[in-house]
């Protein structure tokens, strides 16, 4: 394999904010439509256009959808051989663009292929990336060494250290700025039908070198659950103690209209399946009622879940780390909480 | 077919034993409160690497990290378990590299070794969790990589075919050698230490390490037994200063918090009828519920 040499981009402060399009068989999922919802905010406070870049092999009917989320440019690449991600031809596709087009910012999901193409993105151009940021802002900084102000960039906002840290993470003189954004972290914007992109068509040359990787088999499974879109929330943990266990849970969650969820232990422990699993490791949730049972509020629980409107915590451990993130507290057995309040459920409804 | 594989180790602290004390007031990670581990991750590497020998007679394994010469210990773990060589690369203008700093040492230290057939590591390590020196390398050496490993289907002559898990589901891909591989928690469980590799690989000990205990005069014995852990620094792997250390890292820390739990101001209901009645009640009349 012969190795391109990319030229690394200059700080230019024209350049646009990009959101990698991400598309699995010709479907968006919820992905790029969260990035161009913070991008559009990151754009407008730069005075920049805010552009998608979507390739694969017939992908135009995505374009209007990119634009209807706030794209208002689209960089459009069409090629048979770039119908399945794969690392090289995808990383070909935006290290081109990127030294044609210079953009300051460009953002990927936190996805399996987001995670797998940013950094060798990144490694091509020489430039810094940050994994899994769960905000991203625009401000100033001065250097505390030099006073030199670095106007306007991008703050990479990420949970570090097993989520005991939250870290600030700003690059100023390798761009572009490049960042994965954590999944379902950053609020789907408003859909607007009318809206219109400038469609900027380009092509990029895949080489059989570019494929070295054969793709034999692909499945994937629909989640089982969206927890992400879910209102109500009863989560267990470690301390509901079984599966069998795991039978309150769901009858709580159903009785409130709600979904079923887990701490990494209770999935650890095979009491519920991946999929409804909240925390660093699982899904962000933000619901309007979130309720813990037998969860102690470990960090990597608790970052997954703090930003719920109201928090019940039922634990036996009246010190348990969880009543500091709770609205209201219940000290007691689930077995004997759960079935009362599903009766003062009944009773209101 | 005999194989020469590089795992990438990494030594961490321990993540999920962070306590008080593990935090300055200023907000920063006191690194030395905390144990040091092998990263979880890099352990299941090794393990599939191991699996990789074991079918495979001749193959080779070299253990390589790049640290400070307390790091050494990571590679002992590695030789317990049946890896067969021990790379610290270790050098003070490599602190404060970021993760393409050092995917660029790392891979000038890989490429020193020669002929490699294999690179494998760990997802993620637990202290930053960011996955990029896995795909960095490969990128720097200019070799395809597979993330996400879940199980090695197959893996005859220079073709090896992998099955990766991919977040909702999974595919099977295949790819020549060279190859980077990174791998999940989930691939396998990795093997206890041998207890004979262990009494003698124990005495293993870099020249750094020598120096600090002031027996600086035993490395030649240890040479001579194999148990002299090699020390490559940026020079012996020509690795050029402009793309290491802080210098060669685009991303700079601007700040770090401490998570700070709201305080506690949660309201007591009584695990009675009535108690739960009236938090029902109160969710209903402000709309969280119905």
């Amino acid at each position: 394999m012969k190795k391109r040499k990319y030229k690394m981009i200059e700080v230019n402060r024209q350049g646009e904010v990009w959101v990698f399009a991400e598309q699995y068989e010709g479907s968006l999922g919820e992905v790029p439509l969260e990035l161009l919802g913070r991008g559009r905010l990151l754009a407008d406070k730069l005075g920049v256009k805010l552009s998608a870049v979507l390739a694969g092999n017939k992908v135009d009917t995505l374009v209007d959808e990119l634009a209807a989320f706030g794209a208002e440019k689209i960089y459009h690449v069409e090629n048979t051989d770039l119908a399945h991600y794969q690392t090289i031809s995808y990383t070909k596709v935006l290290c081109q663009l990127i030294e044609k087009h210079k953009p300051q910012i460009v953002l990927f999901g936190a996805t399996a292929i987001g995670r797998d193409l940013a950094p060798r993105i990144a490694s091509k151009m020489r430039c810094g990336l940050t994994a899994d940021c769960t905000d991203l802002q625009i401000e100033d900084f001065t250097e505390p060494r030099t006073k030199e102000v670095h106007s306007n960039l991008l703050q990479q906002i990420r949970p570090a250290f097993g989520g005991n840290i939250i870290a600030t993470i700003i690059n100023y003189d390798r761009w572009p700025q490049m960042a994965t954004v954590r999944e379902g972290v950053m609020p789907m914007p408003e859909r607007n039908e009318n809206a219109k992109a400038e469609v900027v068509k380009e092509t990029v040359s895949i080489s059989p070198e570019d494929l070295a990787i054969k793709i034999l088999e692909q499945h994937r499974e629909a989640k089982k659950v969206n927890l992400k879109a879910s209102r109500i929330i009863v989560a267990g943990g470690a301390g509901v103690g079984s599966k069998e266990g795991f039978k309150h849970i769901w009858d709580l969650a159903n009785a409130l209209g709600g979904v079923p969820a887990a701490s990494r232990a209770a999935v650890d422990l095979g009491f519920i399946d991946h999929d409804y699993q909240v925390g660093q490791t699982g899904t962000t949730v933000r619901p309007a009622l979130y309720i813990a049972v037998g969860i102690s509020g470990a960090i990597q629980h608790t970052a997954g879940m703090s930003d719920s409107a109201k928090v019940v915590a039922i634990n036996c451990d009246p010190d348990a780390p969880i009543f500091g993130v709770a609205n209201f507290g219940i000290v007691g057995d689930y077995t004997q909480v759960i079935p009362k309040l599903i009766k003062a459920i009944r009773e209101k409804a | 077919m005999a194989y020469n594989i590089v795992v990438l180790a990494k030594q961490v602290p321990d993540t999920k034993a962070v306590t008080g004390k593990a935090m300055n007031d200023d907000g920063t990670v006191n690194r030395s409160a905390l144990p040091a581990i092998f990263n979880p991750e890099d352990l299941n590497a090794l393990e599939l690497a191991l699996q990789i020998k074991d079918d495979n007679p001749g193959t080779k394994i070299t253990m390589m990290t790049m640290g400070l010469p307390s790091a050494c210990e990571v590679l002992r773990q590695g030789m317990y378990r049946g890896a067969d060589r021990m790379i610290l690369v270790t050098d003070r203008r490599a602190a404060a590299s970021d993760t393409l700093a050092t995917s660029y040492i790392l891979s000038c230290a890989v490429k020193k070794l020669g002929k490699v057939d294999m690179v494998i590591c760990g997802r993620q390590a637990i202290d930053g969790d960011t996955a990029q020196v896995g795909p960095q390398c490969a990128e720097k050496l200019d070799i395809p990589q597979i993330t996400y490993v879940q199980e090695l289907l197959d893996l005859k002559d220079q073709t090896i075919t992998i099955k990766r898990s991919v977040g909702a589901g999974w595919e099977k891909v295949q790819c020549q050698l060279p190859v980077v591989l990174t791998v999940l928690d989930t691939a396998n469980i990795p093997r206890p230490v041998a207890a004979r590799k262990m009494m003698k690989f124990k005495k293993a000990h870099s020249a750094m390490e020598l120096a600090k205990a002031d027996k600086a005069d035993l490395a030649d014995a240890l040479k001579a037994k194999g148990l002299l852990i090699e020390e490559w620094n940026l020079d012996h792997i020509e690795a050029d200063l402009q793309w290491c250390g802080r210098d060669g890292s685009p991303t700079k820390v601007n700040r770090i918090q401490s998570v700070v739990l709201a305080a506690s101001g949660h309201k007591k209901i009584e695990p009675t009828e009535q108690g739960l009645r009236d938090m029902i009640h109160e969710l209903i009349e402000d709309h969280t519920i119905g």
